[in-house]
């Protein structure tokens, strides 16, 4: 791995993502309270908490499209802090079965200014051509975005948020309504991903079988951080056990 | 309007022999992108309710302008039908209830007050006939040239944000993760709608324009693969239905407006059939 430093704990000379302090509320009830957290450039780290833990309140925060206390920050490698760029691939993508659009209308739709609805030309066909075929899917460019199945969905939205190249990419339960064959697959295209474009990865799951062999750092939320460690030492914790009910150490 | 007279005398169509003809030509001619376009984009953000209930919003801002007097009661219908839609946006985003309740209760306090204020005083509400029904063979070529200027601003709209509105339609979360201002793209097709609708409402008829607004997409729908066929099948099937539509009423003598919309539903029920074969 590149940055082997990144697990050590040490934050310099690594770019870096830092949350410090972060808290949200509705209204006056608290949904996240004082949020601490560094990711480093490479890492896969999953967010994993019970339902209504804030999983998905602290993705929106990051991304900008809720208002938070507390401070964001990334800083590139040796450089200076810098506007982040995210990509995202949102949860349980409710595209409606008839929608005449296709994925290459989706990727012109989020990728250009150009209308859609004309004829785009054949250099930005290769460009989703390119762009797909990071996630191995350059067959689904022209299926309606109904017709893909949760996995091609997936891979397709994985596409498009790596467009532009982002340096965080975030994705909300990428491995619900998958199956395990899918799951599998995504995981090690996210793996594969992360060494070829170096970029951090932050999910949200419910799917703790992909943790050890995947992910190097695993978050326990519950409104806080209750655990952060490497995925052994959350899923061991009291406090994993504690908060998913299951009694008793251990798995 | 002369060289069009000219140009289309040239055909020498029982049909186009009178002037009034020749302008309702027209006229659908240009309704056929208008709406080809607007609707493709109305179904897909799921707005055929919230179409239909601006028209009726619209008819309040009518009966309204006749009350105030007004030489111009359409200019009332299009204020009122803006307000309404803002208003039914800035509603939206503050409560829980599904949208179409909340286009519920707008569009049934709009048509009470439209009713309301149409039979004060005990008047008589015939003369609001011609909105609800609509005759497109009315059309003036001054109203030719609003339907031409609004075609135009509609194609300028299309060129430049109807990527973002497909998306904002899609897939609202995602759109906003890629910095897209959700809401302000989603006020601003209402708005447009809402100009649409009252406008063409003169000629259309509030009872059927809504057909208009959903059916050429909604066909389009049943045998298109990617927006680029949604465009082109939309606006074919309004085109196609317009022209024939106005031939045929002219023969029958019954509502252009109606006839249309029947022309339009032939459509939907033969492209879903064709969906059906290609399984």
């Amino acid at each position: 791995m590149k940055h082997t430093h990144c697990n050590c704990g040490g934050c310099h000379d690594s770019c870096c993502l830092k949350i410090e302090d972060l808290s949200v509320r509705f209204g006056t009830e608290p949904v996240l309270e004082h949020i601490d957290l560094h990711m480093h450039c490479g890492q896969i780290v999953a967010l994993i908490g019970p339902n209504g833990a804030g999983k998905s309140t602290l993705i929106k925060a990051i991304l900008g499209q809720r208002e938070y206390e507390g401070k964001i920050v990334f800083t590139p490698a040796g450089g200076t802090a810098q506007t982040l760029r995210i990509g995202y691939v949102p949860q349980s993508p409710a595209f409606d079965r008839g929608d005449p659009i296709s994925v290459q209308d989706l990727f012109a739709c989020c990728l250009t200014r150009r209308p859609a609805f004309l004829p785009l030309g054949k250099s930005f066909r290769k460009k989703v051509l390119e762009s797909l075929a990071r996630v191995h899917g350059e067959n689904l460019i022209d299926k309606r975005i109904g017709d893909l199945s949760g996995g091609e969905l997936q891979r397709v939205l994985l596409a498009l948020a790596l467009e532009p190249m982002p340096q965080l990419l975030i994705l909300d339960e990428p491995l619900s309504g998958v199956d395990v064959e899918g799951m599998e697959t995504l995981m090690q295209m996210l793996d594969e991903i992360r060494k070829t474009c170096d970029l951090s990865i932050l999910m949200t799951t419910h799917d703790f079988s992909m943790l050890e062999r995947y992910c190097d750092r695993v978050v326990l939320l519950s409104h806080k951080i209750l655990k952060k460690g490497t995925p052994l030492e959350v899923l061991d914790s009291e406090e994993f056990a504690e908060a998913f009910h299951m009694g008793g150490g251990g798995r | 309007m002369s060289v069009w007279y000219a140009f289309l005398d040239l055909f020498s169509m029982p049909w186009l022999s009178m002037d009034f003809m020749k302008n309702a030509f027209l006229a659908v001619l240009l309704m056929a992108p208008l709406f080809g376009i607007l609707s493709t984009m109305v179904v897909t953000g799921k707005m055929s309710f919230f179409s239909d209930a601006l028209g009726h919003s619209g008819f309040t801002g009518i009966a309204i302008g006749v009350l105030c007097g007004s030489a111009f009661p359409i200019c009332w219908a299009v204020l009122l039908a803006v307000a309404f839609a803002l208003l039914f946006s800035f509603v939206r985003r503050r409560t829980s209830h599904a949208s179409e309740t909340i286009i519920s209760v707008f569009s049934s306090t709009a048509v009470a007050l439209g009713i309301f204020i149409a039979t004060m005083n005990g008047s008589s509400f015939t003369k609001f006939n011609r909105y609800l029904i609509g005759d497109i063979l009315s059309v003036s070529s001054g109203e030719i040239g609003l339907l031409a200027i609004v075609l135009v601003l509609v194609l300028v709209l299309w060129v430049f944000a109807s990527n973002r509105l497909v998306l904002t339609a899609v897939h609202p979360q995602l759109a906003s993760s890629r910095g897209i201002p959700v809401g302000g793209y989603e006020t601003l097709f209402t708005v447009s709608i809402a100009v649409v609708v009252t406008l063409a409402m003169n000629w259309v008829g509030l009872m059927v324009i809504n057909s208009l607004l959903v059916l050429p997409a909604a066909s389009a729908r049943n045998v298109a693969r990617n927006l680029r066929q949604y465009h082109l099948f939309s606006f074919l099937f309004a085109l196609f239905a317009g022209v024939a539509g106005l031939v045929t009423s002219y023969y029958l003598g019954s509502s252009t407006g109606a006839v249309i919309s029947l022309y339009l539903a032939l459509c939907f029920a033969v492209t879903f059939c064709l969906r059906k074969c290609r399984g």
